[in-house]
């Protein structure tokens, strides 16, 4: 990028801020990070395999992925039905609860984090109603369920919102001016024309679940095998010194993260192309 | 017929009227704008649902927000207070959570100053100028957003830990910067790294650059061009990447916990003292810091709504939620 010309070059600075701009970058982000994979390389194939194998390693990211998914999944739903009761509905409240959308963004996780375990504690105001009827929810893989879909409901909101609010109403009063009844115009017309921007929503709560620390720890239990997620086992790991086992799961979450940026600038394409003229 | 009433809005005429009684109360946003706009302009609402369907939609979506939402923010404030007033200032004025204040506010205050400088620096190298590889820069650019805050903190254990690559000579040479103010920093530094270049980028591309172009034809130095012409037209989206950027510094925990090493009265920033003091069951006091937290997210989000529509009046960047 250094060979990078401007073309456009009648205002100063552009080495200089392009200079500095990659000098920075580089300081703070692309050193450390690089660091983080050379530090891989240090370890034979076997030894990272027989890291990245073992039962505790493996379940770790199981849970983490696995409560990902499913948390980015009701996120998905919940997030279209609170997208719709705000974008096309009035309610009192409205404006209120469109600005409440965003306390998980806003929100530091680890507040998030004894604020969910306190209310879902088995004495928590949910909590205890919840156990009576036998469900326990904090200190359980339920638990970081409930944390992640937490975190993650901004995401799928933000996406969608701006695109439903756009979405050309002549195309529904068309649907439905031809004879199709609104459930019609709603699934195979509205919904098909959202599918971009549900899937970056998905994609980007799914994300945000996966590397999740703060909020999940209180509410997680911790036990491994059963209860403890990958970014909390990096932190175990390291604090017994095993730098190269830390270094291991780390590695495999940041190419996991890679590939869903990936996805994401994929999905964004997409929707971008499918963008009708006005 | 049962088909037919499902075009027909039964409250049409009257939320017409709402609409725009509301639009002359408060400056509408952008989006609220076009929305209304539209609710007034169709006179036959053929774009929406059956109101027992509309009713459960609505009902859904404020539970989901209330249950998830809004009462872990209630829990805070009522366990904070849960044994009074004068326990709640007393947890507060704790040394330990006056240090971890303070602590805190430092942290902040350097990360969002070198933040805040190279995000305007970086912002002018990718708006006002045409390059090849101006996305891949981007996508570098927001790098931390997608990394696990865990692995944010891990990279500066790797490079100045006793076992990193530079750890050797760091306590040869006597310097702290692990499990010291330095690696906070850093750490916080990298995660709340792409907000202010992400907020300047696309309402400095979108304003182009024909008034700097008019400024420097008329003989104004690069800076006269920045500081009177440029900052002027960026102020409100500067400040909203600088508001995002604090409250992200202020609240960081997963990177800051890997590299603080939790030194009592020394290494403790706010958000951590909340996990120790919760795993003492020290709940009031947890909590009263807790709550000082959710204080500042709150203020956060209003300030960013008013932002949000100084921003809408002189069209915005649209909210990206990888910006959080």
């Amino acid at each position: 990028m250094s060979t990078a010309v401007a073309r456009r070059s009648s205002l100063p600075g552009f080495g200089l801020t392009m200079g500095l701009t990659l000098t920075w970058l580089s300081v703070i982000i692309l050193i450390p990070l690089a660091g983080l994979f050379l530090k891989t390389f240090e370890l034979s194939p076997a030894q990272f395999w027989e890291i990245l194998t073992s039962r505790r390693t493996l379940n770790a990211l199981k849970i983490s992925f696995g409560l990902s998914f499913a948390a980015a999944c009701v996120n998905l739903v919940m997030g279209t039905i609170i997208v719709w009761a705000l974008v096309r509905y009035r309610f009192p409240g409205r404006r209120l609860f469109d600005a409440i959308v965003d306390i998980p963004f806003a929100l530091p996780t680890a507040v998030a984090g004894v604020a969910l375990t306190q209310l879902f504690a088995t004495k928590g105001w949910l909590g205890a109603p919840l156990a009576e009827l036998g469900i326990k929810v904090a200190f359980t893989p339920i638990g970081i369920f409930i944390a992640m879909v937490f975190i993650g409901i901004p995401f799928v909101v933000r996406t969608v919102q701006p695109v439903l609010i756009d979405l050309d109403p002549e195309i529904e009063e068309a649907a439905a001016s031809l004879g199709a009844n609104r459930w019609h115009t709603v699934f195979r017309v509205i919904l098909p024309s959202l599918i971009p921007a549900l899937l970056t929503g998905f994609a980007l709560a799914f994300a945000r679940a996966v590397g999740e620390y703060g909020s999940v720890i209180f509410i997680a239990g911790n036990l491994p095998n059963v209860s403890e997620i990958a970014p909390l086992l990096i932190v175990i790991r390291l604090s017994e010194f095993r730098y190269a086992d830390a270094t291991a799961i780390a590695v495999i979450m940041l190419l996991a993260s890679f590939l869903i940026i990936l996805v994401v600038n994929r999905l964004q394409r997409w929707a971008q192309a499918r963008i009708p003229v006005h | 017929m049962p088909t037919q009433s499902s075009f027909v809005t039964p409250a049409t005429p009257m939320r017409a009227y709402a609409s725009t009684a509301d639009l002359a109360i408060s400056p509408p946003s952008h989006r609220e704008a076009s929305d209304r706009a539209r609710a007034v302009a169709s006179p036959k609402d053929l774009r929406t649902e059956p109101a027992p369907v509309r009713f459960v939609i609505i009902a859904l979506a404020v539970t989901f927000l209330t249950v998830f939402v809004v009462l872990p923010l209630v829990v805070v404030f009522a366990s904070a207070f849960s044994k009074g007033i004068s326990a709640y200032f007393s947890a507060l004025a704790e040394p330990e959570a006056l240090s971890a204040i303070r602590l805190t506010l430092l942290v902040a205050a350097i990360s969002v100053a070198l933040n805040l400088v190279f995000g305007v620096i970086a912002a002018w190298a990718i708006a006002k100028f045409e390059f090849r590889g101006k996305t891949f820069l981007i996508t570098l650019i927001d790098l931390p957003f997608s990394v696990s805050p865990v692995i944010s903190g891990l990279v500066f254990v790797l490079l100045f830990g006793a076992q990193g690559y530079w750890g050797t000579w760091l306590q040869a040479n006597n310097i702290h910067i692990l499990f010291a103010v330095p690696g906070i920093t850093l750490a916080t530094i990298f995660v709340t790294f792409p907000f202010v270049a992400r907020s300047l980028i696309p309402l400095m591309q979108e304003q182009g650059t024909q008034e700097e172009e008019a400024a420097i034809s008329l003989g104004a130095s690069g800076l006269q061009t920045f500081f009177r012409v440029t900052l002027p037209n960026i102020k409100w989206g500067l400040l909203y990447g600088v508001l995002l950027c604090n409250a992200r510094a202020m609240g960081e925990f997963g990177a800051v916990s890997v590299v603080s090493g939790h030194i009592r009265g020394e290494t403790n920033t706010m958000p951590l003292l909340v996990e120790i003091l919760y795993n003492e069951y020290q709940f009031v006091a947890s909590f009263a810091i807790a709550s000082l937290l959710a204080m500042l997210a709150l203020i956060t989000l209003v300030v960013k709504t008013v932002l949000e529509q100084r921003l809408d009046e002189g069209q915005t960047p649209r909210d990206d939620p990888r910006d959080h």
